[in-house]
């Protein structure tokens, strides 16, 4: 569509979130759930694949690898059983979608669940959901525990002969059990570290058998399309980043919170629909997708949030996960505090994240408090350099993306710590009581 | 209990029944293990060499195997935690939106550290990573459940409530806060029945879909899509 036309929400997985029994099977039959179930049970599971992969969906836990394509690649001629793992530890920082849609509608979830797993020919579905929300754990197993008795999990489910058992297990608090491989080392009991691929969990991923891993809100949006088709869902979105999703604001907003809209919308809409940054203050900088996403400033309000614009201004979609700051915010304490995170959540198999992240929280801990010299900046660098593609896995690398883009953006804030012998900022101002300007 | 590396016999006995069913969940036995650990949290508020024993036991493996992976989790403790486990948010958007001055706060209000236990054994205090409530910061949680939006002067009351014994009501959660025992046991897989109390959704989750309701805003209606552009010229601009 042109570009003069407005941009607007699309809430699909939020749609019924402010009726108050949202979570129920009641409530969520009463909007129309299950009936997408009812279909999707009636094609051939090779036909949903490619529903799905027509449709374009693309992985929306960060990284976006097209959904339909993962499905694909299970090896028809396995014999072992087959898995579909939900990966519901949301735990990137910024990101806070999974957790309020697992609150109000953990139906739907459920729904693409039992939609994928027919799909890809698994009976037994886990959800594997960070420990440290226990109100969605409970609504998790209340939904589960409703679809059993209304037929809809269990034997030989709506008289189909399609089984499916799906176990809700709760993690025990790990950044990195996010990481596919890192979950299902959990999930196998073990202490969750990320596995060396290739063999992808597709060939060799639960209890070494095939298995899809997808995130919360990739499989929720399998029931809109199975239902609405594969038209509907790429009317929204862009060609290569079709439908909607989930776009969290959070931080120094008016109106924080889930927006549910087409992907390619900008932070200028966006903002727009919230209200604007809080009163009397200015954007400053912005993470497109959780603190693994290069940061961004008031010169990318216009990207596109779609994978290959943000891409192609040196960011990532990832999440969505807009956490917003305003010019009361330093830099250097952000930054560093995000390392000090991804140093505590380093699982500590692989040499560069390990002691790169070990030390850069020691670097920016001096240049935060005025001890620091403009050499560690390119200390810093350097240490990205041996971080940045040479980890294990996605951690390492995403620890790199605050350092390095900060240091683009900001290098001149990381200089007046030094040459100040201290934090030029107020810190209470960037707080929600002491923001009045 | 833990002085004797073992649980008695008939708490052995009564988890064991509990170990059985959490196995029976899973095509191999070795999955059981975080929800086992939770089991025995919930038995003694920690994860006790006793518990690592009741584990290594229960699953055939060594103490050494399940103490490789109890100290691996944070939510796992090795020392008595309080009956009411609060944790406050200190990563980069909450600490900037004030959890750094509610966590500094309670440490002094409280008189104990980072991972420390008030006296009367009534609260502990943990600074906690991303809890993924990004939108309604800054975020406490007590138990595990959400406090949204708090502020010094708010988490102050909430331990002190917590201390005095009075419910709290979580900002988005059951009626009140469990204990630190009953959450363990939740976690391990066994499920209370407050499932139903609380709201679906408030606040910060709802204000896109009010924003939609109100200005007439839907997905596209699949029975009458919009015509496709004649040609789409690559633009990448939204559909």
């Amino acid at each position: 569509m042109s570009s003069d036309t407005e941009t607007t929400l699309t809430p699909v997985l939020s749609e019924n979130w402010d009726r108050p029994d949202s979570f129920t099977l009641r409530g969520y039959r009463e909007t129309g759930g299950y009936e997408a179930l009812r279909k999707a049970l009636t094609m051939e599971p090779d036909g949903l694949v490619d529903l799905v992969k027509a449709s374009g969906l693309r992985g929306r836990g960060g990284a976006g690898f097209p959904t339909g394509m993962k499905w694909g690649f299970l090896p028809k001629d396995n014999p072992k059983p087959r898995y579909l793992v939900v990966n519901a530890d949301e735990s990137e920082p910024g990101t806070c979608k999974d957790i309020p849609l697992m609150l109000a509608n953990p139906h739907v979830l459920l729904e693409g669940i039992a939609i994928s797993a027919y799909a890809v020919k698994s009976s037994l579905a886990f959800i594997y959901v960070r420990g440290e929300v226990l109100h969605v754990i409970r609504r998790l197993k209340h939904a589960v525990a409703e679809a059993y008795n209304a037929g809809l999990l269990g034997k030989n489910i709506q008289g189909t002969g399609f089984d499916l058992d799906v176990v809700v297990h709760a993690g025990a608090g790990a950044y990195i059990c996010g990481e596919e491989t890192a979950l299902l080392d959990s999930l196998e009991g073990y202490r969750g570290q990320p596995r060396l691929k290739p063999p992808f969990p597709a060939v060799a991923g639960l209890y070494a058998s095939p298995t899809v891993v997808n995130n919360v809100e990739s499989i929720a949006s399998v029931p809109s399309i199975v239902t609405n088709g594969v038209e509907w869902f790429t009317a929204m979105g862009t060609e290569k980043s079709a439908g909607f999703g989930f776009f969290s604001l959070s931080g120094h907003v008016t109106n924080p919170g889930q927006y549910e809209a087409p992907l390619g919308i900008t932070l200028r809409e966006l903002l727009d629909m919230a209200g604007g940054i809080r009163a009397g203050h200015e954007l400053k900088f912005w993470t497109p997708g959780g603190s693994s996403t290069p940061i961004f400033t008031d010169e990318h309000l216009d990207t596109p949030l779609d994978f290959e614009s943000v891409g192609a201004a040196g960011s990532m979609l990832g999440t969505r996960a807009l956490q917003i700051f305003d010019e009361t915010t330093c830099v250097v304490r952000a930054v560093g505090r995000w390392i000090e995170f991804y140093a505590h959540e380093s699982c500590g198999k692989c040499t560069p994240c390990r002691e790169g992240n070990f030390w850069m929280v020691q670097v920016l801990e001096r240049l935060e408090n005025g001890a620091g010299t403009e050499a560690d900046l390119d200390k810093l660098l350097d240490i990205c350099d041996n971080l940045l593609g040479r980890a294990f896995c996605a951690l390492g690398d995403g620890a790199a993306s605050p350092v390095i883009s900060s240091i683009q953006y900001f290098r001149q804030e990381y200089i007046d710590h030094v040459e100040q012998g201290g934090c030029p900022f107020d810190h209470r101002k960037s707080t929600v009581w002491g923001g009045e300007a | 209990m833990s002085r004797t590396g073992t649980f008695p016999e008939e708490v052995e006995a009564r988890l064991a029944l509990d170990a059985k069913e959490i196995i029976a969940r899973y095509p191999h036995s070795r999955s059981a293990l975080l929800p086992l650990l939770h089991l025995v949290q919930a038995e003694e508020g920690y994860v006790s060499s006793a518990g690592i024993a009741f584990c290594a036991e229960q699953l055939d493996l060594t103490k050494a195997e399940v103490t490789a992976v109890a100290t691996f989790y944070t939510m796992y403790k090795r020392r008595p935690a309080g009956q009411y486990h609060v944790g406050v948010c200190t990563n980069t958007l909450c600490a900037v939106m004030g959890g750094d001055e509610i966590f500094e706060s309670l440490k002094e209000h409280l008189g104990v550290g980072n991972d420390e236990v008030t006296e009367d054994g009534k609260v502990s205090l943990e600074h906690v990573e991303c809890n993924a409530a990004c939108d309604f910061a800054p975020v406490v949680m007590v138990n595990w459940e959400f406090f949204d939006n708090q502020t010094p002067e708010s988490a102050k009351q909430l331990v002190d409530d917590l201390r005095l014994g009075k419910d709290v009501k979580p900002s988005r959660g059951p009626e009140s806060v469990c204990t630190w025992k009953q959450a363990a046991r939740l976690l391990a897989g066994f499920a209370d029945d407050r499932a139903t109390e609380g709201p679906q959704a408030a606040g910060p989750s709802l204000v896109g879909l009010e924003l939609a309701r109100k200005r007439g805003w839907a997905a596209p209606d699949p029975d009458n899509l919009p015509t496709a552009p004649a040609a789409d010229e690559g633009e990448g601009g939204t559909k």
